[in-house]
């Protein structure tokens, strides 16, 4: 009789050797993200007189495969602030949930949460260097978009890195290469964004949306897109992109079941 | 004895291949902290004045991240517009680490002035900012900083420095993406350098020009002569170009169209 009940039922130990219990240990060197696991892609961004759109996908990709096709990749912020979220899933929840608990302690204080998308913008920016410079990094690329004191439209990028830029029109991930050129050409950097109407700016990005869905994988036809203006956020999550045209798919040859 | 598996049991019996206390190599870490911004800077003295310059263009690869971040900053200013300065810098590299130095010397440079009741000096500030680079010497600041405002006796002062806090003082350097197409040109247009006085003697008799402060409209068609050549050569530099001119006046600031392309 085995008088020890921790060992009844194992494999015998003088036939399969001792039970090897660093795989039950929760000490050890300490692991950091060195790849995103489940990620979202571009983010793209304009202003316009009186405000700034921003819009993604709703799709969340576990590497190749379109894991999670209805998730939610912009956040609100306070009443006039929306955050876009490219990389890292995961890390995006971490972050959303940092911003609510800012959210609720301003919103305890005397004036309410007077915090906006430029303050908003550089705490993320610097959460994203803190985080690198311990290495252990924040995997995102974000746009922040809203208002800044004056009550100009705001809109910036901050990635893993801590890096930040601003420009009337911004993209992150694929969008950097194929929705800026669209902007920039439909809105030149020298044309004053008092110029741009708010329906310009939202059909260029449903536009830029669709080219990214006909030539980015990791991409999905269902987005979200916001609208922040004075009045408020127009935050609209489960659009369709239409009147797509696959037409041109038909001449593409050199590879597929096509021999010629 | 060896085990089926090929592996030589521990202790007693057969053992499994997992049973072996495997040393898992070290993992190293896949990511890295830094990046390169692209950009150039460039800064020049004179005898009762310095100018700093940059180009406002950030990149990452081949893509143009945005058209205006400037690189010059003015450092211990009153508010957010830096009214009230009288020393500037400049940080080419990484971005993230320039801005983090920026907003360190800066504060830094405030709470001289709250302690000490007067403004630091351009060489205080100079040799705190490389003991401020030095601290983090096994973790740089990715940048190449430049550091400028006029001296106690109302020259031209201008610090240039590496990522890890090495510096002197100088009367002109480039430094960034473009420093070595900028550099060459400031040590024949600036120091003289390969310039002969005609006439003066055959071979090595003949005497070298002698370098001596420029006047201020020249070093402004300098810095921007300077700049208009290297958008040619570097695609990293370009967009604007931005110029703080320190005279014992203020620091006026001044931004030049460059080619965008």
């Amino acid at each position: 009789m085995d008088h020890f009940p921790g060992t009844w039922g194992r494999p015998r130990n003088d036939v399969y050797g001792a039970y090897d219990p660093t795989y039950l240990q929760t000490t050890g060197p300490k692991t950091h993200t060195s790849s995103p696991a489940v990620t979202g892609t571009s983010v793209i961004g304009v202003k316009f007189n009186g405000g700034v759109v921003l819009a993604t996908d709703n799709l969340a990709s576990y590497g190749s495969l379109a894991r999670f096709t209805d998730v939610k990749r912009l956040r609100v912020f306070g009443d006039n602030a929306v955050v876009g979220f490219g990389g890292d899933v995961s890390d995006m929840q971490y972050i959303d949930r940092l911003l609510e608990s800012i959210d609720i302690r301003e919103n305890y204080s005397t004036h309410g949460n007077m915090l906006n998308a430029k303050n908003l913008h550089t705490y993320l920016a610097k959460v994203f260097y803190k985080r690198r410079s311990e290495f252990n990094p924040l995997w995102n690329h974000v746009l922040v978009a809203g208002f800044d004191v004056d009550g100009k439209p705001f809109l910036s990028s901050a990635d893993l890195l801590g890096t930040t830029f601003s420009a009337p029109h911004l993209a992150t991930g694929f969008g950097a290469h194929l929705a800026v050129p669209i902007l920039r050409r439909r809105f030149p950097e020298e044309m004053p964004i008092e110029e741009i109407t708010r329906e310009e700016a939202v059909s260029a990005l449903k536009d830029c949306l669709k080219v990214l869905f006909y030539r980015d994988a990791r991409s999905i036809d269902k987005y979200s897109i916001a609208v922040i203006t004075k009045e408020g956020i127009d935050l609209k999550e489960d659009e369709q992109i239409e009147g797509q045209s696959w037409a041109f798919a038909e001449r593409i040859r050199g590879y597929g079941r096509q021999t010629n | 004895m060896t085990s089926l598996l090929g592996h030589p049991a521990g202790g007693e019996g057969i053992g499994y291949s997992f049973s072996q206390p495997t040393a898992a190599p070290v993992k190293q870490h896949g990511f890295y902290p830094y990046t390169d911004n692209g950009g150039s800077t460039l800064g020049i003295t004179g005898s009762d004045f310095a100018i700093l310059a940059g180009d406002t263009r950030s990149t990452s690869g081949y893509n143009i991240n945005s058209r205006m971040v400037p690189k010059v900053f003015k450092i211990g200013g009153d508010d957010e517009t830096g009214e009230g300065a009288h020393i500037v810098l400049s940080v080419v590299g990484f971005a993230a680490d320039g801005n983090a130095l920026k907003e360190r010397l800066d504060a830094v440079v405030k709470m001289y002035k709250y302690q000490h009741g007067k403004p630091m000096s351009v060489s205080a500030c100079a040799q705190r900012l490389s003991t401020i680079l030095y601290q983090k010497r096994f973790f740089p600041y990715y940048v190449t900083a430049i550091l400028s405002g006029l001296d106690e006796e109302g020259k031209g002062a201008l610090y240039s420095y590496d990522p890890v806090g090495s510096y002197e003082r100088e009367q002109c350097r480039a430094a960034g993406a473009a420093a070595s197409l900028i550099m060459p040109f400031l040590d024949n247009q600036v120091n003289f350098k390969n310039q002969y006085i005609p006439g003066s003697g055959e071979g090595h008799a003949l005497e070298q020009k002698k370098a001596e402060p420029l006047p201020q409209a020249t070093v402004e068609q300098l810095v921007r002569d300077a700049f208009t050549s290297a958008v040619e050569r570097h695609i990293e530099v370009g967009d604007h170009l931005q110029m703080m001119i320190i005279t014992r006046d203020g620091i006026q600031e001044v931004f030049h169209p460059l080619k965008k392309d």
